[in-house]
Formats: structure tokens, sequence, C-alpha cells
């Protein structure tokens, strides 16, 4: 299995929006308070932080974006959840060319020990 | 999860022999399966041909950036540039190492590292992201508790 089978443009975009969205403190904070599961309010995010409420949508816009976030309704209130599978996209593309190497490195080994 | 992959393989020849395997662009695609159009030398890319089937329309260029015999040998290409269509030029490329070290008996230890795979393309980068002082790696750790511990 070829390493440059393995992903399309889209999928490189979409890396690079990750890390894009990620790539700022603040958004990795809020990534970091919604990651434990409960899905939060804009006001709720902006407690205790020096952001306005404002700030925290502008990041949260971002961070949906990049997919890693995402807006639940509950009752009137609108509210942020985590959404981890990017980052396991993510995880497991790296794992993928990990393997590709582990093959490619077998058979360096087949060759110059023959 | 880091934005780097390590690899660390023995192998139970000279190191003279693995660099040459490594090194030689022709005994390079035996191995790789790849076809290469020319040899390895600082500051020159080297176009290649994949030869697995259905895919030999995939070319590569590795842009060789250093080259200390029998030691260390490094170059960077795109990771997984299919799309012949797409203009990759702007794309992160990563960085390839092997660096060898004799083993007792006449071996070879050999180490890997592909790194740079959090780059992000200038074009996508925004003031936030110049600003931050932290390193891709630290990030992508803090990254990865996040994911584990919401798994």
């Amino acid at each position: 299995m070829s390493r440059t089978a393995l992903k399309r443009r889209s999928d490189l975009e979409e890396r690079a929006t990750l890390f894009a969205a990620l790539g700022d403190e603040t958004r990795l904070g809020i990534v970091g308070k919604l990651s434990g599961g409960a899905p939060q309010s804009i006001a709720r995010l902006a407690e205790g932080s020096a952001l306005t409420r404002q700030a925290v949508t502008k990041h949260l816009r971002v961070l949906e974006g990049a997919g890693v976030v995402h807006s639940v309704k509950s009752g009137r209130e609108n509210l942020f959840a985590f959404r981890p599978q990017p980052l396991k996209d993510l995880r497991a593309y790296l794992d993928q060319v990990s393997n590709q190497w582990d093959d490619a490195l077998m058979r360096l080994k087949d060759f110059v020990e023959k | 999860m880091n934005d780097r992959i390590e690899k660390r393989i023995e192998l139970n020849a000279p190191v003279s022999r693995v660099w040459r395997a490594l090194t030689d662009h022709h005994e390079f695609g035996t191995w790789f399966r790849i076809s290469l159009d020319g040899p390895f030398a600082p500051g020159k890319v080297t176009r290649g041909k994949l030869l697995y089937p259905g895919y030999e329309h995939v070319t590569l260029a590795m842009a060789t950036e250093t080259i200390e015999p029998e030691t260390y040998f490094a170059y960077r290409w795109h990771p997984h540039a299919i799309d012949m269509s797409a203009d990759y030029s702007r794309e992160p490329m990563t960085l390839v190492e092997f660096r060898l070290t004799p083993k007792d008996g006449g071996g070879t230890v050999l180490a890997v590292t592909e790194s740079g795979f959090a780059s992000i393309p200038a074009h996508r980068r925004d003031e936030a992201f110049l600003r931050n002082g932290n390193g891709w790696a630290i990030q992508l750790e803090n990254i990865a508790r996040y994911v584990t511990h919401s798994a």
C-alpha cells in the first residue's frame, strides 16, 4: 500500500484548517473546556476568562468551521459541544503513515540482508 | 499524538551497505518501489513514479536537504500528493531523516523520523497562529490529552 494512495486534497485542507483552528491558545483552551463532555453556553465559556462573549463566539465559529465544535439547542439556549472525530482522524492518518514506514523498512531490511 | 513519526530498526548489514540502499537512487527505488529520475544531491529535486499497480500515475518529488556520508541523509517531500491537478507547492512538506549508527557485530541501527505534519500552508495562517509562540509538538500533546480523555 502506498503512502500516496492515502488521502486526497480535501483531507489535506481539512487537516490544515484543523491545525490553524487549534493553533491558538484561546481556542485550544475552549476545546479543553468542552472536551470534558458536557455542552456549554457562550456565557459559561466566557466565565472566569478575560474574554467577552463576542470574542468567545468568534473563536467558537472558527472551531465550528474546523469541525471540532458544534452547536446544540437546549431549550432556548444555544450550547456548544466538543466533536472529537477530526482529531481522531488526524491521529489515524499519522498511524497510517507510520504503518507505511514499517512496511517500507521491512522491505529495506530484506533488501540489505539478502 | 505527535507531529512526528519515529522509527528504529536493526539491520544485519554493514553501515556501508545500508547507506548505499538509502542514497543510491536506484537502490532506494528498489525497496521503496519507486522509479527515480536522478541521483540524490543536496539542493536538488529527484522525481519519481510509484511502482505500485494502480498508482503508476503518481509522481513524487523528493528535495534532498543533507547528505553526510554513512551517517545522515535528509530530504523533504509532500507525503500524500496524489491529485495531479492540485497545486501542492504551497502545502506543507515533511522532513524525512535517516540516521545510521554501526552496531556491535557489524550491523546497523537505522533511525528514521518524518516530521512537520503540523505545518500549515502559509495562506491559511491567521494572525492568532503567528502570535502563538508555542511549538506544534506542545499543541499536539495538548490535543492528544483532550482526545484521550474524551474518548
